[in-house]
């Protein structure tokens, strides 16, 4: 469970990034602090327009530029800061050592290219093999996700939404990489579906020792899938830890919020305790805590000055200043 | 004595295809009590959202009827729709596409108003503002575009669009499935007390089933076009009888890292509901099918107020 006896495999520090707009600066992601050791999950929860996709952009540098940028930091991966590398060197490692899941199956697939062709164009950009053999692997992929191999041949279109995620999984698998950045991949899916994706996902991701970043907005996903679990709330890491702390002891008024939104299916209470307010305007954020005028427990020293992340129960960090715990 | 506020009987809705003749709806029967809610679950085509809109008489009924207030309301002329629309409304799922983006909060809101007839546009104005201000929207706003707005408060606004006539009735199509939770738990406060200030009734259409228990006094599951189990809220969650609803209620991640997980992997997808074969249309992937499975399922009441439509509710219960 805990990340710390496992080899490194990613650690990201103070990422920046920032998008301009016609008249103002969108601050996107706020000095963000992440590490991931080989084969862990790290679930990276949050809502729209937390910042949550583009830090997974930033690590595969697919960030539009302009108009986005990355200001500052560092992302490094197996030890080597690949926001320095060339486009070149990067070229090798993004769709092969790092590869991305997409939220929307319908629009991430060519919809004019078999689906046995688009996920053998991944493996002959990465790998020397002749072409019998990349579409041997192709084949095998398709099967490795409970797609038959004869519809190899088959167009996106002739897919369902479930089956068309699972070609988009086997196209991010097919190289087998390092780590895999997984955007809410079964949102788009039935409760059923999702299940049995899920299900895919987590024995692939066993079988091939690939470590994963998941993004979603569902608790339910992270609690069943995450070791560990990175809250974000306007571009900031607010509160990191193993699942289970986090779960069981949630320090920040956010991921409290969060918890007490959700209707809860072993609840009878007549009504939820929704976060009041919305989050800051990304373009004029405040310059204290980010969550100062939704939190129930807001003091003046929220409002002077930017909460440091502390550690707040072993191994479990979160960016405020009450005294964690009570309620 | 309770007042019946909707009744619907053997209801069906067809559509022809060039593959044939899809089952939308099929033969479906329930009755909501005024001030209630009754939750429809299901997943994408199962024909929960064609059913709301068949009532609403956005589409055309193929057979069966709909009863409002104790008045067949199955076939009307265009006067008579007009004014049962007044008490009939619908919340659109998506508050990005049901807005018009031309049109100022005040004008979509007043709208309804003004095809209605009958006020001055002061009064109209008057009244647009006490919408605003019962769903929450700050008055600043009034001349705001959809587009300036996120989420949450546009779904404010179908919900101030869908009340301006006072409906008794109103259509809930996946209100909060677009909105981030703890948006969507404002949302689903406020229609809890709309209900109670002003006795609602609500068909709850969604695919969430966290959602709908915590919404709804009953709730009916569809698959395929035809309903598989109903019965009240608590019931169902406590004891489900259907394979598929089971598997449903299984498939929910549950946000607890201690909860046991033995999710019911189902076989396959949802097949087509274009020409279904006779009996229960979930048996190809059900894990419990038998040839006897090819037969009409009957809607049968197995406990007081619940109703299931399968003949080994019985000897299933306790498998998991």
């Amino acid at each position: 469970m805990s990340g710390e006896t496992k080899e490194e495999l990613l650690r990201i520090r103070d990422l920046v990034v920032e998008y301009d707009t016609d008249e103002d600066v969108v601050q996107a992601v706020n000095h963000v602090d992440l590490q991931l050791g080989k084969g862990e999950t790290l679930g990276l929860v949050g809502e729209t327009g937390a910042g949550k996709t583009t830090i997974a952009k930033a690590i595969l540098r697919i960030l539009p530029d302009p108009p986005s940028r990355v200001k500052a930091g560092e992302i490094y991966f197996e030890g080597k800061d690949i926001l320095k590398l060339s486009e070149g060197k990067m070229r090798k490692i993004r769709g092969n050592k790092i590869a991305m899941i997409f939220q929307d199956p319908m629009t991430a697939l060519n919809p004019i290219e078999t689906v046995g062709s688009q996920i053998a164009e991944a493996i002959g950009l990465h790998e020397k093999l002749s072409k019998a053999e990349v579409q041997k692997r192709a084949v095998d992929m398709l099967e490795m996700v409970g797609i038959p191999g004869e519809r190899y041949g088959e167009y996106p279109h002739q897919f369902s939404g479930g089956m068309k995620q699972r070609v988009v999984i086997a196209m991010a698998l097919a190289c087998r990489p390092e780590l895999l950045l997984a955007d809410e991949p079964t949102t788009a899916l039935d409760v059923t579906i999702q299940a049995q994706v899920l299900d895919m996902m987590e024995s692939l991701k066993e079988k091939l020792n690939t470590s994963m970043i998941l993004i979603t907005h569902d608790l339910g996903i992270v609690a069943g899938m995450c070791d560990r679990v990175a809250v974000v709330y306007a571009g900031e890491i607010v509160e990191q830890g193993t699942t289970e702390e986090v779960f069981d002891f949630p320090g920040h008024p956010y991921t409290l919020g969060l918890f007490q939104s959700l209707p809860r299916l072993d609840s009878t209470e007549k009504r939820l305790k929704p976060i009041n307010g919305l989050m800051p305007d990304p373009t004029n954020l405040p310059e204290g805590c980010k969550f100062y005028d939704r939190c129930p427990y807001a003091c003046e020293k929220c409002k002077e000055k930017e909460p440091e992340m502390r550690e707040y129960r072993p191994g479990h960090f979160v960016r405020c200043i009450r005294q964690g715990g009570e309620k | 004595m309770e007042q019946v506020s909707l009744e619907v009987k053997n209801l069906k809705k067809y559509f022809n295809t060039p593959k044939g003749l899809l089952h939308a709806v099929d033969n479906v029967n329930f009755r909501i009590y005024e001030g209630k809610t009754l939750g429809v679950v299901g997943e994408s085509g199962c024909g929960k959202s064609t059913l709301g809109r068949v009532i609403l008489h956005l589409l055309d009924s193929t057979d069966g009827q709909i009863l409002f207030e104790g008045e067949d309301v199955t076939h009307v002329d265009k006067a008579k729709l007009r004014a049962l629309r007044e008490k009939m409304q619908i919340i659109f799922q998506d508050p990005y596409s049901s807005l018009n983006p031309r049109m100022s909060v005040s004008e979509i809101i007043m709208e309804p108003l003004q095809l209605k007839g009958g006020m001055s546009h002061a009064e109209m104005y008057e009244k647009t503002k006490k919408l605003m201000d019962t769903v929450g929207l700050a008055a600043r706003l009034e001349n705001a575009y959809p587009h300036e707005l996120d989420g949450g408060r546009r779904q404010r606004i179908g919900i101030a669009r869908a009340l301006a006539l006072n409906p008794r009735f109103i259509v809930c199509d996946e209100p909060v499935s677009a909105l981030d939770v703890s948006i969507q738990a404002q949302v689903l406060n406020l229609m809890l007390d709309l209900q109670e200030e002003r006795n609602l009734t609500y068909l709850f259409i969604t695919h969430d089933l966290s959602v709908v228990k915590y919404f709804s006094d009953d709730i009916m599951v569809m698959y395929l076009g035809q309903v598989v189990e109903k019965a009240p809220s608590n019931e169902l969650f406590a004891r489900p009888y259907h394979p598929y609803t089971k598997a449903l209620l299984s498939a929910i991640p549950v946000p607890d890292v201690h909860a046991p997980r033995n999710r019911i992997l189902l076989k396959g997808e949802i097949t087509s509901p274009i020409n279904p074969q006779p009996g229960c249309r979930f048996a190809a992937r059900c894990p419990y099918a038998t040839p006897e499975c090819s037969k009409e399922q009957e809607l049968r009441e197995i406990l007081p107020n619940h109703y299931v439509a399968c003949h080994r509710a019985e000897e299933l219960m306790d498998k998991k």
